[in-house]
């Protein structure tokens, strides 16, 4: 059983800009740099237990995982244009965009 | 008397595995047959192993399509034990399209395949610059990537390992697969350096 609704390969989507560990004890596998950026899903890589309760030995329900693709100049305002950031992102940090 | 001390520690430490290896029985978490494959694995885990299938794959295109849609199931045709060990994923290099892997967030690495990771790989310098600073870090390192190649830096951040499938050498076309694997380094199967020929 999944989570989050399944996202199809080339969707545009948004990392939700969420910050759970300004608010208590978290375990996060959701970089920063992408947390509010807008990329492309690529792959789905299947559904994973969720590590942010794995990590606190709680149920975890299954998520799918996705391999997103960002433009890497967009991000940090450097570097060269058609390089590219490719990020394993839970569903459950993604949206539609 | 140190002697003594120490076989003394050694027949505790056999004691305590035997102990710890038939409660993770009872319980169901591991049996024998599971802990001695996970140290078969760690055991035989080093960089020799993914330079044998980058080699395959380079000789053996059915072998290169399976390892890139599946590099667990890959892997296990050559032999690796892959139970227990997180997913391997495979990304080909192209002449257009160079990947760079990077674990922003601890040290993923797929150590099934190129055994403990170099010291640098966990070092916070390399994992800021890697997604930041991409050809600032390639150039130091001394890779030149042929003009107009795009870099996609990837970033192992969940249930995945990934590593990288480079491309050939030029020069390497009448070398079989043993020789092919001899020239592949665990650097370039994580992007930051390109297999070369020995003075080349």
């Amino acid at each position: 059983m999944s989570g989050s609704p399944q996202l199809a390969v080339g969707s545009r989507v948004r990392v939700r800009d969420d910050w759970p560990e300004t608010r208590g004890r978290v375990h996060i596998r959701t970089p920063h740099y992408v947390r509010g950026r807008t990329g492309t899903v690529v792959r789905c890589l299947g559904d994973f237990p969720n590590p942010e309760e794995l990590a606190f030995a709680r149920p975890a329900r299954l998520l799918p995982l996705y391999q997103v693709l960002f433009e890497q100049p967009q991000i940090w305002r450097q570097g060269c244009a058609g390089d590219q950031l490719l990020v394993e992102i839970y569903g459950s940090w993604l949206e539609p965009s | 008397m140190a002697g003594t001390v120490l076989r003394l520690e050694e027949v505790a430490g056999e004691r305590l595995l035997r102990a710890v290896a038939a409660l993770l029985a009872a319980k169901g978490i591991a049996s024998p047959t599971e802990i001695t494959e996970q140290i078969a694995m760690t055991d035989n885990a080093s960089p020799a192993q993914g330079a044998r299938m980058v080699a395959r794959a380079w000789v053996d295109p059915p072998f290169r399509a399976l390892m890139l849609s599946d590099g667990t199931r890959a892997a296990e045709m050559l032999g690796i034990p892959m139970r227990g060990a997180p997913p391997l994923g495979v990304l080909e290099d192209t002449p257009g399209l160079h990947h760079l892997i990077v674990c922003t967030l601890c040290s993923c690495y797929p150590r099934v395949v190129l055994g403990y990771p170099p010291f640098w790989y966990k070092s916070a310098a390399y994992r800021a610059r890697a997604v930041r600073d991409p050809r600032g870090l390639l150039a130091e390192w001394g890779t030149v990537l042929d003009p107009g190649v795009r870099i996609r830096v990837v970033d192992s951040t969940a249930d995945y390992r990934w590593m990288v499938l480079p491309l050939r050498p030029a020069g390497t076309a009448k070398w079989n697969q043993d020789r092919l694997a001899a020239l592949v380094r665990e650097t370039d199967m994580i992007g930051v350096t390109l297999p070369r020929l020995a003075g080349g």
